[in-house]
C-alpha cells in the first residue's frame, strides 16, 4: 500500500475534496479546454492577465481525485507569477510526473506540487496529473483546446 | 450439476499470478477474456509446424492449413447453428465486422432518406459505422430509446420502425450495462416490415449460447478474443440473400474471380468478404476456443457466471455509497457501477493494488454514460472462471476505496 499512499498523499485527497480556484472567471483574458477523452476527464482553465503577470486563474470541470486536486494545486502555484515563471513551472512539472526530474536534487521549484510524483509509479495516471497543465499551457498561450490520451 | 471453479481455473495460466503482491482477480472480461490453455497450445503448435499462406498453395503446409482454417469456419458455423458455412465471414474482431455490414450493406440498400435504427445503449462500434454510412448515403441515424434500468422500450422501438427504415442495429447484450437485449422478438417486429437486423454479439456468445436461425438475425458479428480466443479473429455471419447482393467491403487478393484492367468479377462468399491474407493463426485459435466452450456445460457455466453476478449485486448495493448503473431485469456478466465522490479512475487504481482488474471509464459508449449523468463508470465483468470468492474481494476492496476518500 505504500505506492498508494504515495499517490494519495493527504494533500491531494483534501484539494480533491476542496478544490482552490473552482469557478469561472467571468471577464477571463484567456481560456482553454481540456479533455483526456480516455477517461472523460473535461475541465476548462481561466486565465486573467495584469501585463506579464496572471493575475487570477480558476478552473471548472469534473475529473478523478488526481486530476482534480492537480488543477487545485496548480491555479494556487501559478497565481501571480509571470507567464515566464508559469512556463517554467509547467516544464518542472512535466519533466517531474514523467520522471526526468531528480526533485532530491531540490534544484525546482515545484514546492507543495511534488506531492505528484507518486504517479510516475502509475503510468496510466501521468495524464490525469498533467491534463490542467496541458489545458494551462494552450490558455497562456492561445491554443483553445487540448486533448490527451 | 456443479460447476468445478478451481478445476477450470487450471486450464487458464495468466489466472495463477499475482498482481501488486496479491492474487490477480480479474474482473475485466467484457473488455477481453482470458485464453485457456489449448487455445493457446494449438496457436502455438500452428506457428511452430503448420504456417503457411492459406488457398491456393499446391504444397503441403499450404494445404494444411487451409484445412485447418477452414474447420474452424466449420466449428463457427455449427457453434451459431448458421444454416451455411460460407455465410461465416472470418474478420479481424467484431468492430471490423461492423465496419463491413454498415459499409457494403449501406452501399448496397441505404440511400437518401432513409433511416438506420440504432439503440442507446450500443458500443461506439455500433454507433460509428452506421453515422458514417449515414452521412455517405444521405440517411439518417435514429435513436431506440432505453428506460431508467438500462432495458431498451420495445414499444416506442416499434412506433420508429417505418417503411423508411432499411436495417436496425443492436446489441445482444450491452457491454457497459450487461442488458440482454430481446433481439429475436426485436428482429420478428423488423421483419415484419422487411427491415434486417445487425446483432452486435460480442457481449452475449462468451456467456450463453445463440443460435442464429432461432433469433432470425440477418447479421450476427462477434468478436474471438472475448469468447476465450485471441485478439485478431472474428466473424460476420449474414445471411446469404443479402451478403450475395452487397458489394465487397475490402478489395484485392484472395476475393477475386477474374481480374483485367478493363473488369474484375468477386470470388463466391465467403472470399469475396476475405480480401488479403487472413490472421490465419487467429481463425484457427477461434475454432479451438470454440471446442473448449463445447467440451464445457456450458449451461452449468452461465448459471455460474449468472449466481456470480447476483451475488456481487448484492454485495455492492448493500454499500450505501455505491451506485450499480444498469438494473436491467435481464443481465449477462456485467456490473457496472459508481461510488459517490470518487471518481472511477481512483476506484480502478485503488482496487489494481488489491490485484483486481476492473475497467474504468466511458465502456466506448458515451451516449449510455450521458443518459445516466455521469463522466465515467467502474465496470466488473465476469467469466465462468470467476469464483465467490473473488466477489468477495471485490466487495471488500469497495470499501477500502471508500476509506481512502473518506
Amino acid at each position: 500500500m505504500s505506492d498508494l499512499n504515495e499517490l494519495y498523499q493527504e494533500t491531494i485527497l483534501e484539494h480533491n475534496k476542496n478544490p482552490r480556484n473552482f469557478r469561472e472567471i467571468e471577464d477571463a483574458d484567456q481560456t482553454a479546454l481540456g479533455n483526456n477523452p480516455l477517461c472523460g476527464d473535461a475541465l476548462q482553465i481561466f486565465v486573467k492577465m495584469d501585463g506579464e503577470r496572471v493575475a487570477d486563474v480558476a478552473f471548472k470541470g469534473s475529473g478523478c481525485a488526481i486530476s482534480k486536486a492537480s488543477a487545485s494545486m496548480m491555479t494556487q502555484a501559478v497565481k501571480g507569477k509571470t507567464l515566464g515563471e508559469a512556463d517554467k513551472l509547467f516544464e518542472e512539472f512535466h519533466r517531474m510526473v514523467t520522471g526526468e526530474l531528480d526533485i532530491e536534487a531540490g534544484a525546482d521549484d515545484l514546492g507543495k506540487l511534488r506531492a505528484f510524483a507518486g504517479v510516475l509509479e502509475f503510468p496510466a495516471r501521468v495524464k490525469c496529473a498533467s491534463l490542467s497543465w496541458h489545458t494551462l499551457n494552450a490558455a497562456l498561450h492561445g491554443e483553445g483546446e487540448i486533448s490527451t490520451e | 450439476m456443479t460447476w468445478d471453479v478451481e478445476k477450470i481455473r487450471e486450464d487458464f495460466p495468466v489466472l495463477s499470478q499475482t498482481v501488486n503482491g496479491k492474487p490477480l482477480v480479474y474482473l475485466d472480461n467484457a473488455a477481453s477474456a482470458q485464453m485457456p490453455r489449448p487455445v493457446i497450445e494449438r496457436m502455438s503448435a500452428y506457428q511452430s509446424a503448420e504456417h503457411s499462406n492459406i488457398h491456393r498453395g499446391v504444397h503441403y503446409l499450404s494445404q494444411h492449413a487451409t484445412t485447418a482454417y477452414e474447420a474452424a469456419r466449420e466449428k463457427v458455423k455449427r457453434f451459431i447453428n448458421a444454416p451455411d458455412v460460407n455465410c461465416c465471414i472470418f474478420v479481424r474482431g467484431c468492430t471490423e465486422g461492423i465496419n463491413l455490414v454498415a459499409d457494403s450493406y449501406g452501399k448496397g440498400f441505404i440511400g437518401e432518406g432513409d433511416e438506420i435504427l440504432v439503440s442507446q445503449m450500443e458500443h461506439h462500434s455500433n454507433i460509428v459505422p452506421w453515422q458514417v454510412t449515414a452521412e455517405e448515403r444521405g440517411a439518417k441515424v435514429v435513436v431506440i430509446p432505453m428506460n431508467e434500468r438500462g432495458e431498451l422500450i420495445v414499444e416506442e422501438y416499434e412506433r420508429l420502425l417505418n417503411q423508411r427504415t432499411k436495417i436496425v442495429a443492436l446489441s445482444h447484450v450491452s457491454n457497459s450495462l450487461g442488458t440482454i437485449n430481446p433481439v429475436k422478438e426485436m428482429i420478428a417486429a423488423a421483419h415484419k416490415l422487411g427491415v434486417p437486423v445487425c446483432v452486435d454479439a460480442a457481449q452475449s456468445v462468451p456467456h450463453f449460447p445463440v443460435d442464429v436461425q432461432d433469433l432470425d438475425a440477418d447479421f450476427f458479428v462477434f468478436s474471438g478474443h472475448k469468447m476465450f480466443g485471441p485478439t485478431g479473429s472474428g466473424i460476420v455471419y449474414g445471411k446469404r440473400e443479402w451478403l450475395d447482393k452487397m458489394p465487397p467491403y475490402q478489395t484485392g487478393g484472395s476475393q477475386i474471380r477474374i481480374v483485367s484492367f478493363e473488369r474484375t468479377t468477386y470470388a463466391p462468399l465467403p472470399a469475396k468478404f476475405e480480401a488479403g491474407t487472413p490472421a490465419i493463426a487467429a481463425g484457427i485459435g477461434l475454432g479451438a476456443a470454440i471446442d473448449y466452450i463445447n467440451g464445457l456445460d456450458f449451461v452449468a457455466a452461465a448459471e455460474h457466471e449468472h449466481q456470480l453476478l447476483e451475488y456481487a449485486t448484492e454485495r455492492l448495493a448493500d454499500i450505501p455509497e455505491v451506485t450499480i448503473i444498469g438494473t436491467a431485469a435481464h443481465k449477462a456478466s456485467v456490473l457496472s457501477f459508481t461510488i459517490d465522490g470518487i471518481h472511477p479512475h481512483d476506484i480502478g487504481t485503488i482496487l489494481d493494488q488489491e490485484g483486481i482488474a476492473i475497467r474504468a471509464g466511458h465502456h466506448c459508449a458515451q451516449p449510455v454514460m450521458q443518459f445516466y449523468d455521469v463522466p465515467a463508470t467502474a465496470r466488473a465483468s465476469f467469466a465462468f472462471y470467476n469464483t465467490r470468492d473473488e466477489v468477495e474481494q471485490l466487495a471488500d476492496a469497495v470499501q477500502k476505496v471508500i476509506e481512502v476518500f473518506a
